[in-house]
């Protein structure tokens, strides 16, 4: 497997990509909390969020659409939301007929759950964006600087890295099983359910041992090369004046956003 | 990609800002504690391992295996992380994977992440690792029968508190999402154990000394099986209670006349969880829920008994 196959970055010579990664964490998180604050049916609201998503879009040159296509992701929770339809008292709207069972749509219950889905799917885009346009380690480097403590960024820093290696040790017990289960058309291969958990929990254990086995490597070797406990960025953070302005603006955006929602 | 999401992720939108910055709160507290023992406890070299085993966990949850019906399970790890690397490392690890998948992946939110951490990081371990330790000096069946049960029940209580969440956020029924969340992982739950208990057997036959007893000090570990119990215990409680509600779900039913629909179930073990002669009270609520949490016992340890008979 290839090193970046799990990177969310996308290469682009732009002001967003430019801008230092803690503003883009910072604004990212203002902008998430801003809009999961909006109060049901803030349409004008919804369109303005929508706007900025587009306008950040365009600024990164990903293109217009580059969140709205990755955005499908959150759809399928949207079901645990279906219940509000039927389940706030107002106004019925209509009524769906399913097998013996009759739902009455109330239009409380619709403004809730479009309400719902448009908040989670500005959301879920601004959340691509920022690692669309931010390296992975640079904005771990970031959540340092934002007070998580060392620890956990070291070990999500080492969990980056190390994921498509061991993607990779999991691909090939996969296929070794694959190899191993060979059948003939149409006769049943292998045990029951129970059976088949217990070999998934087997080579669940054979991975851990491999990975606690090649974490005593990586140990010796990260000794070997002088790791004394910390880990370096070879992109050493620094507030410009364009990144205090991009803030600012963002900030003044997103401050629109509320009002709009409000009045 | 083999990258599986699960119903336990949840994205942003779908808890309100309160209960979001609640479940932060918790996390927080909880996080706090975990970085300073650990820091105290663990050297330099632990953090590379860590590290690993983050990666670990991420990994083997792309371990699936077929069900049914072109259906697969997987594994979650919660209680497999804390049950190998002990409570606060295996709550670090789970939140480092949490968090990746949120931030990498956008498999769950950033503002909720609090409330996806604790529902699938810090609850689990602390149930894993409670029932684990309550057990430390018995026979290897009864261990694998516990962690079993422990990990069953660490899916159950994710789902309960993300069902809880929803609810207190006004994104859905409580009458609806609690039945609904707790059967679907009634069955995930059952995969989770299956696959913990084999795992777990797995590496007691070929690095036992990993298991170690550990250095946690007995003052440590009865804390641990206080609170892993009082959260058990807390599953079994409520999770009967709220899907038994009577004036909840069944009048909303009753209304919309799916309850006839509702009670010709080809079959149930314990009709709407209660147990028939006591009737529709509290105490037979609960009753079920542990007449259903020794049945699973049962089983666990009886499969424990097995793998070990067997290798």
């Amino acid at each position: 497997m290839h090193f970046d196959a799990f990177d969310r970055y996308h290469e682009k010579e732009s002001f967003i990509h430019r801008l230092d990664p803690r503003v883009k964490a910072v604004v990212t998180i203002i902008f998430i909390v801003s809009n999961a604050l909006l109060p049901d049916g803030a349409w004008l609201a919804f369109v303005f969020g929508w706007l900025l998503v587009l306008a950040s879009n365009l600024l990164s040159k990903l293109g217009l659409g580059y969140t709205l296509k990755r955005s499908i992701i959150a759809l399928p929770f949207a079901l645990i939301a279906v219940t509000v339809l039927f389940s706030i008292p107002g106004e019925p709207l209509t009524t769906l007929r399913i097998l013996r069972w009759e739902l009455v749509i109330t239009d409380a219950g619709f403004l809730r759950f479009v309400s719902i889905l448009i908040r989670s799917w500005l959301l879920v885009q601004m959340a691509i964006l920022l690692v669309a346009v931010t390296r992975f380690p640079d904005l771990i480097h970031a959540l340092e600087h934002l007070r998580v403590p060392a620890v956990l960024t070291t070990i999500i820093a080492f969990l980056y890295r190390y994921l498509f290696v061991l993607t990779d040790e999991v691909l090939r017990l996969l296929r070794a099983r694959e190899s191993r289960s060979a059948t003939a058309p149409g006769s049943r291969s292998g045990g029951g359910v129970v059976w088949r958990a217990k070999v998934a929990g087997h080579m669940a254990g054979q991975l851990f041992l491999r990975s606690y086995e090649r974490s005593d490597r990586i140990y010796n070797a990260m000794i070997a090369r002088g790791y004394a406990g910390h880990l370096y960025t070879l992109n050493p953070h620094e507030m410009k004046a364009r990144d205090y302005f991009a803030t600012a603006f963002a900030i003044a955006a997103i401050f629109l956003t509320q009002v709009l929602g409000r009045f | 990609m083999l990258f599986a999401p699960t119903p336990l992720h949840i994205p942003d939108g779908f808890l309100n800002v309160a209960v979001s910055v609640i479940c932060w709160i918790i996390t927080v507290i909880t996080l706090s504690l975990a970085v300073s023992k650990t820091n105290k406890a663990l050297g330099e070299k632990q953090i590379p391992l860590m590290g690993i085993m983050a990666a670990f966990i991420f990994a083997a949850q792309m371990i699936n295996f077929p069900v049914a019906g072109g259906t697969s399970g997987h594994l979650l790890g919660g209680v497999l992380a804390a049950v190998v690397l002990g409570p606060w490392a295996g709550m670090l690890v789970m939140t480092a994977v949490i968090a990746l998948q949120a931030i990498l992946f956008q498999d769950g939110g950033l503002l909720v992440m609090g409330a996806n951490i604790l529902n699938m990081g810090l609850v689990t371990a602390a149930i894993g690792y409670g029932l684990y330790r309550s057990v430390m000096g018995q026979s290897k069946a009864v261990k694998l029968g516990v962690i079993g049960v422990a990990a069953w029940l660490s899916v159950m209580a994710g789902a309960l508190f993300t069902a809880l969440q929803l609810w207190l956020s006004g994104t859905s029924q409580l009458q609806i999402v609690i039945p609904a969340m707790m059967g679907v992982h009634a069955l995930i739950g059952i995969g989770e154990a299956l696959v913990t208990v084999s795992a777990i057997s797995f590496i007691m036959q070929t690095r036992p000394d990993l298991l170690g007893e550990g250095s946690e000090s007995a003052q440590g570990s009865r804390n641990w099986i206080f609170v892993g119990g009082l959260v058990a215990l807390l599953v079994v409680l409520i999770s009967p209670f709220a899907s038994g509600d009577p004036d909840g779900l069944e009048r909303v039913a009753e209304d919309i006349g799916f309850i006839s629909a509702g009670q010709d179930a080809p079959y149930s073990i314990i009709p709407d969880y209660t147990i028939p002669f006591l009737g529709e009270t509290a105490l037979s609520t609960i009753l079920a829920g542990v007449v259903g949490i020794i049945v699973v016992a049962a089983i666990m340890v009886l499969i424990g008994r097995g793998l070990k008979a067997k290798v």
